[in-house]
């Protein structure tokens, strides 16, 4: 989980969860695979057939604001989608996608300066996004999500470790 | 220097004054994951190999985005829940006992300092009870269900003072929809929203948890009301644990105030397709309107349907009316006012306690190209089911008019 490197994706300001995975979907099942078929699918009804693995999404202000559907960043992840780099995140999908193991990055400078189809390359310990020829930086992932992101999400976290990162040091 | 009420409740529980920006670990006092939400719960807390749920009365699971349900998939993952909860001996709310914002204050889990969790955006709900109140998703209610406490990051504070006594055809629901409007959908994103100011206080607890209620639809982590003598009243009978009167000091530092007048606000709308494209009712008159929705854990209240009655009392809707009680308790009180009775001669459609059409999973799903008018708290692209839809969401005050005229209407008052 070095440096992702990939194909942007680009989406608007206030993409909703609603939009990343309607409701009419997530009720029905828990199969991801399934799901993630349908992954952005109300702002983009393509982009899980458009979409190869390690694709690299890039939106505007407020990305995965709405619901808490965990839903929404597992079907990120599983359409093949290795990161999120928008301008800023509601704070649930924020949380949540650390817990599914898919990496989020604020770097607000970075969204307006790239478009779908340039290759970005993620570097998420050093805090830096290189588009083209210009290195972005964005304010380093906290330490404890970064064990859990580097740990494979929550569920693999607790498994390993056996308990939570949380209680065992400060939080920082 | 003072506290805000989103830090004097994190102090109680640490047992220091919490600065903004920091993470604390909190000890969690109720929790709660529904249909939308707990299946993945379930599937997080097996994977991560977790054994036993920490604490039996805290945890709460309740059926109510898709109940009763609606097909097969839906039924699967609602047996799912009914095996867990009885596998680990916690309390499920079945089909027809309501939304789980409703039923958690019903039944005592909520009460002033408490810190409640629930696996849904809406769960800042519960700040109007004074409770530090936030939504999280699945995997971290697995990690509460197993150890009981949970990291968050202490919020700056946002107020939203409201004074003044507000017009006769002008509710609570007016009040946050136009602070939304003026704050923006992501404007108060990572903070909490503490409601004040002389109106707030002299609101019922129906009107403050529908201001809460729609906190997190300007980004807040949590929506605050201070606790009171109407607060007590409410809970009187429903808490085992000792009630107090808490609120944000004087001298709290907040990170920035919106004065609302409530004296000059008129009815509002939230216009296709995000809640903070706000204008007022009356740009909108005479707007022909296809389905209108009262309910939710917004608008389904006794208080809500009481004003829905009044006005559609010995007369008829001309839109099509679905209304649904936020819950079991409150579609009695419904029952033997005579509410409900007035509501169905009136033409409405009246379901099962529960979401209903807010969330387009099952039945009152629009049709491509229709308008709705819904007491709801969020007009996303396709929220209810339908992507060509648009609604619009209102006071049941503007809702009730509006059904009974078949159209846009600015509300008399009541």
């Amino acid at each position: 989980m070095e440096v992702l490197k990939g194909r942007v994706w680009k989406f608007g300001d206030d993409i909703s969860t609603d939009l990343i995975i309607p409701g009419k979907y997530k009720f029905k099942t828990i199969d991801f695979n399934e799901l993630a078929k349908h992954a952005m699918e109300g702002a983009d009804p393509k982009f899980a057939s458009k979409v190869s693995k390690g694709g690299i999404i890039v939106a505007g202000e407020n990305f995965g604001c709405g619901s808490s559907r965990e839903q929404a960043p597992v079907v990120v992840k599983h359409a093949g989608v290795s990161a999120v780099v928008a301008k800023s995140f509601a704070r649930i999908f924020y949380r949540n996608s650390f817990n599914v193991g898919l990496p989020v990055v604020e770097c607000p400078e970075v969204v307006d300066r790239v478009k779908t189809g340039d290759i970005v390359e993620v570097s998420l310990r050093e805090g830096k996004i290189k588009a083209g020829n210009k290195i972005y930086s964005f304010k380093p992932i906290p330490t404890f999500l970064m064990t859990i992101l580097e740990d494979g999400g929550l569920v693999d976290h607790y498994r390993k470790r056996g308990g939570f990162v949380w209680e065992r040091e400060p939080t920082k | 220097m003072g506290l805000t009420l989103a830090e004097k409740i994190i102090s109680r529980k640490i047992g220091r004054d919490p600065s903004p920006g920091e993470i604390v670990v909190l000890p969690i006092d109720a929790a709660m994951a529904h249909d939308g939400t707990a299946p993945l719960m379930i599937k997080s807390f097996e994977d991560m190999g977790a054994k036993r749920v920490w604490d039996k009365k805290k945890a709460i699971f309740v059926i109510d985005h898709i109940s009763p349900s609606s097909n097969e998939g839906t039924s699967a993952l609602h047996k799912m829940m009914r095996d867990f909860a009885k596998k680990h001996g916690i309390t499920l709310y079945d089909v027809g006992e309501g939304i789980c914002h409703q039923i958690l204050p019903e039944k005592g889990y909520v009460f002033p300092g408490g810190v409640v969790v629930g696996a849904d955006s809406h769960t800042c709900t519960h700040g109007a009870f004074a409770a530090f109140a936030t939504g999280i998703g699945s995997t971290d209610m697995a990690a509460v269900f197993a150890s009981g406490r949970l990291w968050f990051k202490v919020p700056e504070s946002l107020k939203v003072n409201v004074t003044g006594k507000l017009k006769r055809n002008v509710t609570s629901k007016d009040a946050v929809i136009y602070a939304i409007g003026e704050v923006g959908a992501d404007g108060a994103t990572y903070k909490a929203v503490e409601f004040t100011g002389n109106t707030v206080k002299g609101m019922t607890m129906d009107s403050r948890m529908t201001m809460t209620n729609m906190a997190i639809e300007m980004g807040g982590k949590t929506g605050l009301i201070a606790s009171d003598s109407t607060t007590k009243e409410f809970l009187k009978g429903r808490i085992d644990v000792p009630f107090i009167e808490l609120s944000g000091d004087k001298d709290a530092r907040y990170s920035d105030v919106l004065e609302v007048d409530a004296t000059s606000l008129e009815p509002q709308l939230s216009c296709p397709h995000q809640v903070d494209n706000v204008k007022p009712v009356s740009e909108f008159e005479g707007k022909p309107v296809d389905q209108v929705f009262i309910g939710s854990c917004t608008n389904g209240r006794l208080e809500d349907l009481r004003i829905a009655a009044k006005i559609l009392k010995g007369k008829r809707v001309k839109a099509r009316t679905i209304v649904m009680p936020a819950s079991r308790e409150v579609m009695l009180d419904a029952l033997r006012e005579g509410v409900i009775e007035e509501l169905v001669k009136a033409g409405c459609a009246v379901g099962v306690p529960g979401c209903g059409p807010c969330v387009g999973g099952h039945h009152g799903v629009p049709s491509q190209g229709e308008i709705v008018i819904s007491t709801t708290n969020r007009n996303f692209k396709g929220r209810m089911g339908c992507a060509d839809a648009d609604i619009y969401l209102a006071s049941p005050l503007t809702a009730a008019h509006s059904a009974l005229n078949g159209m846009f209407t600015v509300p008399e008052g009541d």
